[in-house]
């Protein structure tokens, strides 16, 4: 059979290629997830905001991006957006970051909209009848409690993130796909290259979940049901 | 002390108050009954302003609560709150629930905050739950931490929302009897509650409420004893 035959030298020999592109896929991932995360916080709160001038165009930026596919957004960006504002293209690196923001922003904003609506309307009424102003008890009482059940969500989005952040090559980025389809285009060989991405994806997305897993854990101290069953037995 | 002129509230198209008008004095306790439905739990919320006012005014030491020039916030502080299902923070142990808006809001130091909490756990009779979590805690024991966390904030008044309506029966008495204490020490009061011996017992008005109306108002004894709106005798007829 032909693919046990496999020449694993082509892939030493463009090794290179491949460290390069794992760190662009890292900086493309980290850079669009932050700034994601942020845009999210920004947008997911103005979705729940009453005043229509801030809801509406929250909402509409969601659907947008929620309703398009990435790949038509990242090109969208790269070739027509980024050159009509700025009369030039930056490279691949700020379009693909600007994409991927906007694109994980939009589903992070829902995650974050739904984790903040999910806490009881009791909390908020709690904090606010105690004086707090609606920003203190945003950030006191809503947002430590939303964030938790938020974690998981959140995390997944990474890895999705992290798995979508492939679709830059189209825009000629230099990340783990595209060194694959270089190796694949010199030699006509794809089971090696193809396997080797896929592989090395699978490595960072199951380093993600271990992160995410940290962070559940850590955030979820003080609010320990195994604790709470404890504590109830000496009650 | 509170002063209620006119109020009327709308949800969208739904009269729920009609045009109250109503008088709390210093150190008072007003007792507010009524069938489900009759607008006592709003009443009481348009007082701190968690309900919108749709029309007249309420008057909070003669500062109109409902005005775009007023501070909300800063009339909040001086109202205290205790819901029917507590509300604590379930993120935050109960001696944090309790020292969180003295720090936030009066900018008290921790230790001062603290001091101040443990001394109303005690007055409670939950000192030893302060570094308990709300969730380990009975519903009687976290409606007694909500009342102290409302006392952290040294209210002018208290409104209580029903706040015996969602415990067990067994836990009913010991939440009772912290407010008792607090009526004993003078504490201007305004509750909303189905507890018609504490009404009897401990209020010094007592108003009935059915339709978005106040029907009847008046010390307990007449009230209890000779309701002269028919309303009244009806409502007290199947609640006694």
């Amino acid at each position: 059979m032909d693919f046990l035959d496999l020449r694993w030298d082509i892939i030493w020999n463009y090794r290179e290629l491949f460290l390069r592109g794992i760190w662009v896929t890292i900086v493309l991932t980290v850079c669009g997830y932050i700034g994601g995360i942020i845009l999210g916080i920004l947008v997911g709160l103005g979705e729940t905001s009453k005043r229509k001038w801030i809801y509406w165009p929250c909402k509409i930026y969601v659907d947008l991006f929620r309703g398009t596919p990435m790949l038509v957004q990242i090109l969208i960006i790269h070739l027509a957006f980024i050159p009509a504002v700025f009369g030039q293209s930056f490279g691949f690196m700020v379009s693909g970051i600007t994409a991927l923001i906007l694109n994980s922003g939009a589903y992070n904003a829902e995650i974050i909209r739904a984790g903040v609506q999910s806490i009881d309307k009791g909390q908020m009424e709690a904090a606010r009848s105690l004086g707090l102003t609606q920003g203190q008890a945003m950030r006191k009482i809503i947002l430590p409690q939303a964030f938790r059940r938020m974690i998981p969500p959140l995390g997944n989005e990474f890895i999705a993130l992290l798995k979508d952040s492939s679709l830059v090559t189209v825009i000629a980025a230099n990340d783990i796909l595209y060194a694959a389809k270089v190796v694949a285009g010199a030699y006509q060989r794809f089971w090696e290259p193809y396997l080797v991405a896929a592989i090395l994806y699978l490595i960072l997305t199951y380093l993600v979940t271990k992160v995410v897993a940290f962070v559940e854990k850590r955030f979820s101290n003080d609010y320990n049901p195994r604790r709470k069953r404890e504590g109830r037995v000496e009650a | 002390m509170i002063k209620v002129e006119n109020l009327h509230k709308y949800f969208d198209k739904l009269e729920v108050l009609k045009g109250i008008d109503y008088e709390v004095h210093e150190k008072e306790v007003v007792c507010v009954i009524g069938p489900s439905g009759s607008g006592k739990s709003t009443f009481l919320r348009c007082i701190n302003l968690l309900e919108e006012i749709t029309d007249g005014a309420v008057y909070i030491n003669g500062v109109k609560v409902n005005d775009s020039s007023t501070n909300i916030n800063d009339i909040r502080t001086e109202v205290g709150m205790v819901f029917q299902q507590f509300n604590l923070f379930p993120h935050m142990t109960v001696i944090d629930n309790i020292t969180m808006a003295p720090m936030l809001i009066r900018k008290m130091s921790k230790p001062d905050a603290e001091k101040l909490a443990l001394e109303l756990l005690d007055k409670v009779g939950l000192r030893e739950k302060a570094h308990n979590y709300p969730q380990q805690l009975s519903g009687g024991q976290q409606q007694r931490v909500a009342i102290a966390r409302a006392l952290a904030m040294k209210p002018k008044v208290m409104l209580f929302d029903e706040p015996t309506s969602a415990l067990d029966p067994e836990m009913v008495n010991e939440v009772l009897d912290v407010m008792k204490q607090l009526a004993f020490e003078g504490m201007t009061m305004v509750v909303v509650t189905h507890e018609m011996g504490f009404a009897r017992e401990v209020a010094d008005r007592v108003v009935f409420m059915d339709g978005g109306y106040i029907v009847e108002e008046g010390k307990p004894a007449e009230i209890f004893s000779n309701p002269k709106n028919e309303r009244t005798k009806a409502f007290l007829g199947k609640v006694l």
